[in-house]
């Protein structure tokens, strides 16, 4: 076990006041979490899963408790789009009331904080507070923590148009941050729901989140999360969805900023006919570290999925990718489709993409192809014989490259925010930036 | 306004162009044809700037500067226009920002206010009108998914955007059905004036039809083995490359004796 500087008493759980602290089923649930994560510690570079990510930083910190609820910071004016649906803001993994603007819900619509949900015990089924992912102990530690996030519950058939704007503010230094975010969509239901990460500046905290979703039969959830940690925070996420038939579920995954970076991203493709679709964009500069693991599971038939991730990596920043589809048996008329492409600017960066394909099923459809490469030469010369010169020329086919992804996602207001932050990152960006 | 003289060039240790001699006057239309392999498009992009080819001869002077010590936008800015053999596709970029781009650059050169998004939208329509391409061409990503005639109608989109003095028109006749040719060739004649250059490059006489040249050459084997009037294209339609290259064997001969 390698807490290194906090003796076990001091963040043993049931030390800590968190939300639920009344509620049995909840100290339970934390308590053999904790007791889970103390036997195992963190995983390291042994482990397959952890192979080119080395979290030894992360138990080094000074401390993994929670940070307290400070009211005394000023993250309002971090807030990038307030009129946008339903906001919800949480500073260092607390709910902040003040800075949020739930909004109008429809009926059936159920938008909490967890921690009224825990400290209500109310709404939310045990077994989704409970519930542990076995490939992830930051899961078990996110369950011993929880603080904060948000709990959306979708009563069959409802239809919420605009979007769930749920924000992460980091706002001190090397605070442990532990969000915890459940969307349950029912039979039908439809919704989209953005997941922002916001580290001012030089913060070097430790986010550890975890958001599992449920998809009833033919419900639609888009889910869009964008990471702009600080340069010296670490983040480590887990978003986890499980889908009942016909259900569509895209999720759109992009890192601009943190030291170092890992989501672990799956969906279960439960029953017959489901969607899934994961497209994700990571741009790195310095020493920055990003990783996605992402893993399908058909299970049913006639499902389809696909999976568009690219990066770029600069300076000496690190990617790495990999993706695990799984066709159990008895998925038959399985229609998957994987792609990763890296762009490499500097002979320092590196990537590291791996598919994992297990076909388990017969007939059925799947294709993956990765690629890491540099600029084309042939575009270079094109944008040249133009008229535009070679560093304007670079940045336009990098943030083309970027723009492939960003164009699908279905929120305009996030899409255009998303360019701008790309835009802003590449050295010529700000040509570009005013003549879209 | 282009003189070329004793022009050599290799790619790769392997020359290309041995010895090429070309006089283009503003106002004219050249017709530069050739079998396949002869380096046309060798010389075409040469002209524009690409790099990894080997001059190990000669000099082009435009407008009184040495070309081939301008860097290709530098030329582009300057006037220099080259429609490709094969256009190249961008991803992510859309069409409307990639001619923004290219225009704003080369105005700001010549130190010409940019163009804002109204008057950039007025300026394309116009301009698509000519060439007979949809706006929706406007939003999507440069060549991504075209056709092999809507490539060469872009290619001919820019050159009407740009407003070069110089165009070289590498094959953009090729791909084309006999209503998008005709177009095109109208486009072009309608950018024929005094001030302005141009040099279609094509091994078919068909474009030639519409667009009537002032002068043709006949390029082989990396040098050019005939000049003649518009009259030479309709020769070469008929008889084939294979007499003009044997009477320039001849003439070759015979000076060495
Ligand atoms: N990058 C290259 N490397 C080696 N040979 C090349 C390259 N590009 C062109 N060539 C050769 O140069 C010759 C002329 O090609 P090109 O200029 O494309 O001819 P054209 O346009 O007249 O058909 C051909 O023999 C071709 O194979
Ligand atoms: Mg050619």
């Amino acid at each position: 076990m390698n807490l290194q500087q906090d003796s076990r008493q001091n963040i043993e759980p049931e030390h800590v006041p968190l939300p639920g602290h009344d509620v049995p089923w909840v100290v339970r649930a934390r308590q053999s979490a904790f007791e889970r994560f103390a036997a195992h510690g963190f995983p390291t570079r042994r482990e397959e899963e952890w192979k080119y990510t080395d979290v030894s930083a992360i138990g080094k910190r000074a401390s993994l408790k929670p940070a307290p609820p400070d009211p005394t910071s000023d993250a309002a004016a971090l807030i990038l789009f307030r009129d946008s649906g339903h906001l919800m803001v949480f500073v260092d993994g607390h709910y902040s009331g003040e800075l949020s603007a739930a909004g109008e819900l429809p009926a059936g619509v159920r938008l909490a904080s967890l921690a009224d949900m825990l400290n209500e015990a109310a709404d939310l089924p045990e077994a989704f507070f409970d519930q542990l992912h076995e490939h992830t102990i930051f899961a078990a530690l996110n369950n011993a923590f929880a603080t904060g996030g948000a709990v959306l519950n979708l009563a069959p058939g409802t239809v919420l148009d605009a979007p769930v704007y749920l924000l992460f503010i980091a706002s001190g230094q090397g605070a442990a941050i532990y969000p915890r975010n459940i969307v349950i969509a029912g039979e039908g239901a439809s919704a989209t729901v953005i997941e922002h990460y916001l580290g001012v500046i030089d913060a070097h905290n430790f986010t550890d989140v975890v958001t599992q979703i449920s998809l009833g039969a033919g419900a639609q959830l888009q889910h869009c999360k964008l990471v702009q940690e600080g340069s010296g925070a670490f983040h480590v996420a887990g978003i986890h969805a499980e889908q009942a038939a016909d259900s569509r579920f895209v999720s759109h995954s992009f890192v601009l900023g943190g030291r170092l970076t890992r989501n672990d991203i799956t969906s279960s493709l439960n029953e017959p006919g489901c969607l899934c679709t994961l497209n994700g964009l990571y741009l790195l500069d310095g020493k920055q570290h990003v990783d996605h693991h992402t893993r399908i599971d058909h299970i049913a038939p006639s499902g389809i999925s696909r999976e568009y991730y690219r990066g770029i990596m600069n300076g000496e920043s690190r990617g790495v990718f990999n993706g695990k589809l799984l066709v159990h048996p008895g998925a038959v008329k399985t229609d998957a489709h994987q792609a990763n492409h890296n762009l490499l600017l500097s002979r320092q960066a590196c990537v590291d993409t791996k598919p994992q394909l297990e076909i388990l099923a017969d007939d059925v459809k799947c294709t993956h192809g990765a690629t890491v490469g540099q600029l084309n030469d042939d575009s270079l010369f094109y944008l040249r014989s133009r008229g535009v010169d070679a560093a304007l020329a670079r940045s336009l086919l990098i943030y083309g490259f970027a723009n492939d992804i960003i164009e699908k996602v279905g929120v305009p207001d996030l899409r255009a925010r998303i360019r701008h932050l790309v835009l802003e990152r590449l050295p010529q960006g700000g040509q570009i930036k005013v003549m879209l | 306004m282009l003189t070329i003289k004793n022009l050599h060039a290799q790619i790769n240790g392997k020359e290309i162009l041995r010895g090429i001699d070309l006089n283009i006057r503003a106002g004219e239309v050249h017709a530069i044809m050739g079998p396949n392999g002869s380096g046309k498009s060798t010389l075409a992009q040469l002209l524009a700037g690409r790099e990894g080819y080997q001059v190990s001869a000669g000099s082009v002077d435009y407008l009184g500067r040495d070309l081939l010590a301008m860097m290709p936008e530098e030329r582009a800015r300057e006037g220099v226009f080259l429609a490709f053999q094969y256009p190249v596709e961008i991803p992510g970029v859309s069409n409307a920002l990639f001619l923004k781009t290219s225009l704003n650059s080369i105005r700001k050169h010549h130190g010409l206010t940019e163009l804002d998004a109204m008057d950039f939208l007025h300026l394309l329509r116009d301009k698509m009108k000519l060439v007979g391409m949809d706006e929706s061409f406007l939003s999507r990503a440069v060549n991504e998914g075209f056709s092999g005639g809507e490539k060469k109608r872009n290619e001919i989109l820019q050159l009407a955007v740009l407003e070069p003095r110089l165009a070289i028109l590498d094959e953009t006749d090729s791909g084309l059905d006999i209503d998008a040719l005709k177009l095109i060739a109208d486009g072009i004649n309608g950018m024929r004036n005094p001030e302005r250059a141009i040099v279609l490059v094509t091994h078919y006489q068909r474009l030639l039809n519409y667009i009537v040249p002032d002068v043709v050459h006949v390029l082989s084997q990396g040098r050019i083995v005939k000049s003649g009037g518009a009259e030479l294209a309709l020769e070469l339609e008929q008889h084939g490359y294979g007499w003009v290259e044997a009477e320039y064997a001849a003439r070759n001969a015979a000076q060495e004796r």
